[in-house]
């Protein structure tokens, strides 16, 4: 392997060198500093005489001495079933101590598409134990399905909670498909020592950590580190859905952090910025990695994806969450009101959407009122959410007994429905009967988008006779 | 290759790889060229010429490609397979069919270096001659007829380059039985052989004699498209939302349900398990006009976000090339296209990896001049066979926020004639299909009126004008509403609100998931307005009558309206539904 000393610039986190060989695009570099360091690199651009380098671990301590390895190969992840417990470092090396990693196989991490032919439409429910997710948002095994938060929310928490209450009801049930485990992959970018922290105090407490693997680049690690560290996690997690039969689910935090770096080497590269300097091809970068969840026909396993990200100015229409939006099944979104008015979990349903409910509900899969629940729900509550604002300027009084309704609705839904704690695991049937006993409050005629057999079979007079007791009270009064 | 004799041209080496651009030195070429790149012979088209240097752009990913690898020329444009085969197929954006991906790769995962013709070269289909030898031939004419689906009889034409523009030639030989699409099927005087398969480049129109106003509708069976917003046959359409507003689902749904002969549907960028969808559900149901399976009328095209970019570029004029020649054959085609953005930012990728001169947020300087050419190329029209024949393109657009001011929404309102606004408030209360009905328009409307009278009901015009009417007056009320209340209003106008209510909910809603509801005729729609039009004169003449406002809204029967799109026999329960609001509104006063 060739040595060269012919670095011509450095530029934030791009080193050009030139070269007399034909050096690949996306070959690996390793780039040897003159106190010994070695850092290691990414070629971004392969030019005759000359390539540009995107160094992962930034270029401080780099001059025009270093010298530069070029390792004939693409980046790989070294997998092997032996990585479930472990935690690695951002690049995929392991910061636990423990022993060396025996790899299996050693893949690509920018990983092929998945050939849509081939792929398995996502239908198999996943009960997360949370109503909002549960009943509203239905998350399926092999789908991505995103938490949009903003910083100083209790996304950490909810993903946790998804986590700890996902895996239990496939081991209880000890179906069929024996060979198919749960394993939880974490992917940390970015964010601070303590939220990590939170994340394996609780796989610990939890015993999680046995079925899971964890990287780590930490909001002090290198940010150009933070581009490979998904792939890594997406690597691994393909490998142990696809070719172990594994059920992957795999949290990526805080996707905000990638994408800046992302930025950063556009910028570096002095690309034309697209949207607010985020670079034109963000929106595929981003799909290269979320299109990653799914299922295969004829594998057992599955990945599913929960990617988290901190909306900048808890604004949706910024790219990082508007792109992610675009290519993700559906978002949970994490509503700093609700958070102060105490809600846990505090996700507001409307803007939330799981876009493979549809398919993985209803008869045989969850439960054949389910849909119809559901979108009576989201109609009732936001109808209830409208009349706050008038309320507020009008006065409860002068809204007619309908209005009123509506508005109790909206309160009881938030307080029993959505606040269930972080520590409530609930079923699905009692999701839906929380469901009935509110919908219970309206009057039959109102329901609309639930079929007549269903209101037949589960409305609850008792709740809507009390309701109208209430509400003759009320204006008695 | 096609029939054109090939040039030999010299080959070149690769200078330089940067992503899904590769510059390559010593080729000859011609603009749109394709060409095999590196050992690996990955697929690329070249894009721009500058004195030795030739720029491509590469439909497949360039990982480990390194400068000093051969590229070779092929001397031909872009083009696609056109023949038998095409139908009941998944391609991806240049044409590759994937199952048969899948097989030659032998993994799910979309390796590279992997070619594979549009159409299947080696299966036999039984033609039937449709001319005699003797007889004078035009480009276009149709030679022969083969069955390509259950549903669609594939016409074989002489290719439209293979003569002159008003020449005709003597069919000197035709044949009859079973061919593959690469033997002879029929000869002419001129020495022209011709067969099942043809091949024509994607960038180019096929070539028509006139385009005409359509006046038919695109019917869809989605009572807020059918009953406000039109589409005709031959006409466009964009479909702007942000994300979660329903793009899709309604594209979905115009590919199930249109009543055009061929379907294209092209999946430019967006999601693999939305193409897994349309290929696990269309070949279950049913096209409802001729109940065979809806993949004996689709063709699929599928260039998922995570492919390849460059071939996102292309796919939509694989698309659109595949539907012309359809449309040839007499066909009305409606193509498809979900989303067109991915499309323009494909180009604004590779334009600026150009290092063009960015117009707009960063778009090239093109992107209006590329969306006109690609919506021009539908239309109804005078086909050079003397056939009429239409192609409808629906386009997707997604604005980035949401914000539709950015160019891509805004030079797609320049060109296409109807405009379904998608609105992410209707989407958050589950108002589906979230179609914004006050920003919504259709300039087809008033020339598919005289179809829709003729087919449906004589005052279908006066009542779809009455049913906007409504819906404005709601929109100014809401606004006083929301600042004094709802009783506050005068009794007239809450009655009003009240039937807009049934508007949005009962006729504007429509619960694509609901196997019922997902389709509905016309009648059914028409049926659906006119119930909650009795409901209003009915409830105004109580009004009159002096009947309180609140016994008018509380009866029984009104709610029955929601449960319409929801029954089979529309019929007999609209007459009944109507004649019970009528006797119980009555039987107040
Ligand atoms: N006509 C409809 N009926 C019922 N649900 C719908 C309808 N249109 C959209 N939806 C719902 O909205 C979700 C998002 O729609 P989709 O078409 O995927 O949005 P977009 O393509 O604009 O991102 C769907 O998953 C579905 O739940
Ligand atoms: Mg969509």
């Amino acid at each position: 392997m060739k040595e060269y000393q012919t670095i011509t610039e450095i530029s934030g986190p791009l080193v050009f060198a030139e070269v007399d060989e034909a050096i690949g695009y996306d070959e690996i570099v390793e780039i040897e500093t003159a106190q010994g360091e070695t850092l290691r690199g990414q070629v971004l651009e392969s030019s005759e005489g000359v390539v540009a380098i995107q160094v992962f671990e930034g270029t401080s301590g780099i001059d025009q001495k270093a010298s530069v390895r070029f390792l004939g190969e693409t980046m790989k992840m070294p997998v092997t079933e032996d990585l479930l417990g472990r935690v690695l470092d951002g690049s995929g090396r392991p910061i636990d101590g423990g022993p060396d990693i025996v790899p299996e196989e050693r893949q690509d991490i920018v990983g092929a598409a998945i050939n849509p032919y081939s792929r398995e439409y996502p239908e198999e429910f996943i009960e997360t134990g949370v109503s909002a997710i549960d009943g509203m948002n239905t998350l399926v095994r092999g789908q991505k399905l995103p938490i949009f938060s903003s910083s100083g929310q209790p996304h950490s928490e909810l993903a946790m909670q998804i986590a700890r209450q996902a895996s239990v009801p496939e081991e209880e049930a000890g179906e069929d498909d024996e060979g198919s485990e749960f394993a939880v992959i974490f992917g940390a970018m970015g964010i601070t020592a303590e939220e990590a922290n939170e994340f394996m105090e609780d796989f610990e407490r939890t015993g999680a950590l046995e079925r899971s693997v964890v990287f780590m680049n930490l909001a002090d690690d290198p940010a150009v580190e933070r581009t490979v560290t998904p792939r890594m996690v997406l690597t691994t997690a393909e490998y142990l859905a696809f070719e172990k039969d594994y059920h992957v689910l795999v949290i990526l935090t805080d996707m905000t952090n990638y994408c800046e770096a992302l930025r950063e080497i556009g910028a570096a590269r002095e690309e034309v910025p697209g949207r607010r300097g985020y670079p034109g091809y963000m929106y595929t970068d981003l799909a290269q990695l979320y299109e990653r969840a799914g299922r295969i026909q004829g594998r057992e396993g599955s990945v599913t994806q929960i990617p988290i990200l901190t909306m900048p100015g808890d604004d949706d229409t910024h790219p990082i969450p508007d792109l992610t939006g675009y290519i993700t099944e559906g978002q949970i979104y994490v509503d700093p009101d609700l958070n102060s008015q105490g809600l846990e979990p505090p996700v507001n349903v409307l803007p939330s959407l799981s876009r493979l409910m549809d398919d993985g509900i209803g008869e045989g899969l969850t439960r054949e009122d389910h849909a119809d629940v559901s979108d009576q729900m989201y109609a009732a509550y936001a109808e209830g959410e409208d009349l706050r604002d008038l309320v507020n300027i009008v006065g409860r009084e002068a809204l007619s007994e309908r209005d009123n309704k509506y508005l109790d609705f909206a309160d009881r839904f938030e307080e029993e429905f959505i606040d269930q704690g972080f520590d409530t695991n609930r079923g699905l049937e009692e999701t839906l009967d929380i469901g009935w006993d509110l919908l219970s409050m309206l009057p039959t005629e109102e329901l609309n988008r639930v079929d007549e057999e269903f209101i037949e079979k589960y409305y609850r007079e008792d709740v809507s006779a009390d309701a109208d007791e209430a509400e003759t009270e009320a204006t008695a009064d | 290759m096609s029939q054109t004799a090939q040039t030999v041209r010299e080959d070149g080496v690769i200078a330089s790889v940067s992503g899904p651009v590769v510059v390559a030195r010593n080729l000859d070429a011609r603009m749109n060229d394709v060409v095999y790149v590196g050992e690996e012979g990955l697929m690329g088209e070249v894009i721009e010429i500058e004195d030795d240097t030739t720029t491509i752009q590469v439909y497949e990913e360039t990982s480990g490609i390194s400068p000093g690898e051969p590229v070779e020329n092929t001397g031909e444009p872009l083009s696609v397979d056109l023949g038998p085969g095409l139908l009941d197929t998944i391609y991806d954006g240049v044409q590759r069919p994937l199952d048969v991906l899948e097989d030659k790769m032998g993994s799910p995962y979309l390796d590279r270096g992997v070619d594979a013709p549009g159409i299947e070269l080696d299966k036999k289909w039984e033609f039937e001659p449709a001319v005699e030898e003797g007889d004078e031939v035009g480009r276009g004419d149709v030679v022969g007829v083969v069955e390509e689906t259950v549903t669609i009889d594939h016409k074989v034409m002489v290719p439209p380059d293979a003569l002159d523009e008003g020449e005709t030639a003597e069919v000197v030989d035709v044949k009859s039985g079973s061919f593959t699409v690469e033997e002879t099927v029929a000869e002419l005087d001129t020495g022209v052989e011709i067969r099942m398969r043809q091949e024509w480049p994607v960038r180019e129109a096929r070539p028509t004699v006139e385009k005409k106003t359509p006046r038919t509708p695109l019917v869809s069976g989605q009572r807020i498209l059918d009953g406000l917003f039109p589409i005709a046959k031959g006409g466009t359409a964009a479909i702007p939302g942000p994300f979660g507003s329903g793009k899709t689902v309604t594209q979905h749904q115009l590919a199930k349900y249109a009543d055009a002969d061929i379907i294209i549907y092209v999946g430019c960028g967006e999601r693999g398990n939305e193409m897994t969808e349309v290929i696990d559900d269309f070949p279950e149901l049913e096209d409802p006009a001729t109940g065979n399976p809806l993949m004996a009328r689709t063709s699929l095209i599928a260039n998922t976000s995570n492919m390849p970019v460059a071939a996102r570029e292309s796919c939509v004029y694989t698309g659109i090339t595949i539907a012309e020649f359809y449309r040839d054959m007499g066909y009305d085609v409606a193509l498809m296209a979900d989303s067109t953005s991915r499309w323009a930012e494909a180009m604004r990728e590779i334009s600026s990896r150009l290092e063009e001169m960015p117009g707009e947020e960063g778009y090239p300087a093109y992107l209006a001049a590329r969306l006109s050419q690609f919506y021009e190329r539908a239309g109804y029209f005078d086909n050079i066979n003397g056939t009429e024949g239409s192609v409808s393109a629906i386009g997707a657009v997604s604005p980035p926020g949401g914000d539709f001011s950015e160019p891509v929404t805004q030079n797609t309102l320049r060109i296409v004639k109807t405009f379904w606004a998608l609105d992410a408030d209707l989407a958050e209360r589950r108002h589906f299909p979230s179609i914004n009905w006050n920003e919504s328009y259709s300039l087809y409307k008033d020339q598919l009126d005289p179809w829709f009278q003729e087919e449906v009901a004589d005052d279908w015009p006066e009542k779809r004008q009455w049913a906007v009417d409504v819906l404005d007056e709601e929109t100014e009320l809401q606004e006083i509403v929301q600042l004094v209340g709802k009783d506050a209003l005068p009794e007239d106008q809450q009655l009003t609100l009240e039937v807009a209510r049934y508007l949005r909910e009962a006729y504007l809603q429509q619960n694509a998931f609901h196997p019922v509801d997902t389709y509905c005729p016309p009648a059914k729609t028409y049926l659906m307005l006119t119930t909650i039009e009795t409901l209003n004169d009915e409830a105004f003449d109580a009004l009159e009558a002096g009947v309180p406002i609140e016994e008018i809204i509380d009866i029984d029967s009104a709610p029955k309206i929601n449960r319409i799109g929801v029954q089979e026999d529309y019929e007999e329960y609209v007459d009944e539904l109507k004649s019970e609001i009528t006797e119980e509104l009555r039987s107040l006063y």
